[in-house]
């Protein structure tokens, strides 16, 4: 039967999520024959309706729905209710991404033997090694367009890396370009090019920029074997008495509670709500939440070194004018601990708007120190730095009892404190992104506190041992063999890279492998 | 915006001998019956759920912690004025920003004599805001001008920022990468 499917069909495979990970398994998986149904919590809109303002685009597609902070970071104080700057909408974060899809380095999938014991760092070596990985790198790149792959041409540079680029190779750095991009820059797979209009972050309204919502979930749906659903708030995941999975319940779009049915369910709701969803499924078999016998589920919260830098010079720049992450420096990116830390970090331009540069500048600033950086905004060019974090046994997510959703369940809090790790990377990055401002001339550098988080990782890795972690190096729950975990919460580490192109290369494999299983009926 | 009311206003609009009545306060924003008015700009603002001296207030202490001397007052009037109306039926808001007001013109009294949005010079407006920085009141303002400020479309051309581009074709020949002085 084609879709829409039954909810007591119990032969497909339901996926929560239709981000980076959820929509392309859902999609992979389509292609492939399987019926998959995605629930999304969010709405569903088109590429026309999306808006070139930052707040009404953020009351259009951010998750805003109650979350709780504590520990020391800086989000705690400046935005206690927003940990986390992430898409409530078909297709996810995709819909937001600035578009950089760079490989993980070989070193970071194993950084517990290359970093050694760091103090308070709760290091493990991704079951997965790079070789094995890189097939499907290589796959999800063509899928999505990455620029400066399948001999796709680099994006042009915009005023903002022009700035960034001259800085750059003025204080000795060699690897500076326009980066990969999953934005083409020719038409390609029936999307048109760039046309540099800038607002990336408020959802591509040309459609050059990949997502899951405009260039996946399309096709899969084409197959008549996926079904999503939109406004389907996923509440838990059932059980049987074996301890297999059976199917989830859910809020439907007109406020009424459903049991969808599935022979495998895969959880993708990024790396808050997917611990979340473990956690609030909690059941007599399984009282820590499922998949949780290791007490892993929701520890390990990353959510990378980030930071940004700006640079205000005495001419123009219009940072605005294009593509929002318009270029990278990667020469940071390696591992080199007489630096004064272990990891690295990426460069990358980034520009915000007048309004979210108010918002993000200083958080909680005021008067005339603040308002001068704001008078040179014009003037003003623009970068993001993006680093490998430790993971943390104490940064998690957990479930505050305190505070209740709509449906009554418990919202999810996040815990978070930087390691000492990450302050000396983000000073370096901050002194190394003001030494390029000022080598071409700006007049004023400022360093800016990381935002809400946007790459949120770790919260039900991947490990070898079931004792270390959540999954196995396909996602599969180590407790629970039809329950897979699909999203950026498998990661094991972050590395230094924005975390999208790996959550895509790591679904396509999954679908492999799900695909396997289901057809030699071991799951 | 439709929240500044013009001079022009028949029923509100001070006449100019009111007008040169009231000049001789500190700054443009004077009180005229239920509004706060800027003669210079040619606007007012009607004032009814909360003190008009309360919204003068508000505006001059708006102004206090973003100071752009490009921009207008009526900017810093169309960022307060959701306090006139969020006072109308939120008693919490009225009470939080009529009593910050009332804080904030008793240090000013003490220090200098006259009441908050009197004080003759920024350095020393701005210095009694420091010693309530910590405060609800004032951070229920900031936290709310930083965003009623700046997401006014009319003052994007001021800092030379465009808005949306989409409609107009993106940048791809409007100038993405014109920057000459590099």
């Amino acid at each position: 039967m084609a879709a829409p499917f039954d909810l007591n069909d119990d032969s497909v495979v339901v996926i929560v999520g239709s981000g980076a990970g959820g929509g392309t398994l859902g999609t992979e998986l389509a292609l492939k024959g399987v019926k998959v149904v995605i629930l999304e919590a969010g709405k569903r809109h088109n590429m026309e309706d999306f808006v070139n303002n930052e707040w009404e685009s953020f009351a259009q597609l951010a998750w805003t729905d109650m979350r709780t902070t504590s520990g020391s970071w800086r989000v705690h104080k400046n935005f206690p209710n927003l940990p986390a700057w992430i898409v409530k909408s078909v297709g996810g974060s995709t819909v937001h991404w600035a578009g950089a899809s760079l490989r993980f380095q070989e070193h970071e999938f194993k950084t517990r033997a290359t970093y050694g014991d760091i103090d308070g760092a709760n290091l493990l070596d991704w079951p997965i090694t790079l070789a094995e990985l890189e097939p499907y790198y290589a796959k999800a790149e063509d899928r999505m367009g990455v620029t400066r792959t399948n001999g796709i041409p680099g994006l042009p540079g915009n005023n903002n890396f022009k700035v960034f680029e001259a800085g750059a190779k003025k204080i000795g750095y060699t690897e500076v370009s326009t980066g990969r991009m999953a934005i083409n820059s020719q038409p390609r797979h029936d999307r048109g090019s760039c046309q540099q209009i800038g607002f990336c972050f408020q959802g591509c309204k040309s459609g050059a920029k990949w997502s899951t919502l405009i260039a996946e979930i399309p096709r899969g749906e084409a197959t008549g074997n996926l079904e999503v659903r939109p406004e389907s708030m996923v509440l838990k995941i059932e059980h049987d008495a074996s301890g297999k999975a059976t199917g989830v319940v859910y809020v439907d779009k007109d406020g009424k509670t459903q049991r969808q049915k599935a022979r495998i369910v895969a959880v993708a709701g990024n790396s808050i709500e997917s611990p979340r969803l473990l956690l609030n499924s909690a059941s007599t078999m399984f009282p820590d939440g499922l998949a949780n016998s290791s007490g892993e589920v929701g520890r390990n919260y990353m959510r990378h070194m980030t930071g940004s830098v700006y640079g205000i010079f005495e001419k123009p720049v219009h940072m605005y004018r294009g593509t929002t992450m318009a270029g990278i420096v990667r020469d940071e990116a390696g591992h080199d601990d007489k630096r004064g830390f272990v990891g690295g970090y990426e460069m990358e331009t980034l520009s915000l708007g007048v309004p979210f540069m108010a918002a993000f500048l200083n958080p909680g600033g005021w008067g005339r120190s603040f308002t001068s950086a704001m008078d040179g905004y014009v003037n003003t060019a623009g970068l993001w730095i993006v680093g490998e974090d430790m993971p943390q046994e104490t940064n998690r997510v957990t479930l505050n009892t305190e505070v209740k959703d709509k449906n009554g369940l418990p919202v999810a809090n996040v815990h978070f404190d930087d390691h000492p790790n990450d302050i000396a990377m983000r000073n370096h990055a901050y002194r190394q992104g003001a030494a390029m401002y000022e080598a071409v001339g700006a007049v004023r550098t400022l360093p800016t506190p990381p935002y809400p988080s946007t790459h949120n990782l770790g919260t039900n890795r991947m490990s070898e041992k079931p004792r270390d972690g959540v999954v196995n190096k396909h996602g599969q729950t180590h407790d629970i063999p039809n329950l897979f975990v699909s999203d950026g919460s498998q990661f094991t580490t972050g590395g230094a890279e924005n975390p999208t192109l790996t959550i895509v290369a790591l679904a396509i494999r999954q679908a492999d492998f799900i695909a396997g299983e289901m057809s030699r009926n071991t799951i | 915006m439709t929240t500044v009311i013009d001079r022009g206003s028949p029923s509100r609009g001070p006449s100019r001998r009111t007008l040169l009545g009231l000049m001789g306060a500190t700054g443009a924003l004077m009180i005229s019956g239920l509004a706060v008015i800027n003669p210079r700009e040619a606007w007012g603002l009607e004032v009814t759920n909360l003190k008009p001296e309360t919204m003068r207030t508000l505006i001059v202490m708006a102004r206090d912690i973003y100071p752009h001397d490009k921009l207008a007052d009526r900017f810093y009037a169309i960022a307060m004025k959701p306090y006139e109306t969020g006072a109308a039926t939120d008693p919490a808001l009225k009470a939080l920003v009529e009593e910050g007001v009332i804080t904030l013109d008793t240090l000013a009294r003490a220090k200098h004599g006259v009441p908050y949005a009197d004080v003759g010079w920024e350095e020393q407006r701005v210095a009694i805001l420091r010693e309530i920085e910590e405060s609800a009141f004032f951070q229920k303002v900031r936290g709310g001008l930083v965003v009623s400020l700046y997401n006014q479309e009319e003052v994007w051309p001021v800092f030379g920022y465009e808005g949306a581009s989409a409609e107009k074709g993106g940048y791809i020949d409007r100038g993405f990468s014109d920057i000459s002085w590099l």
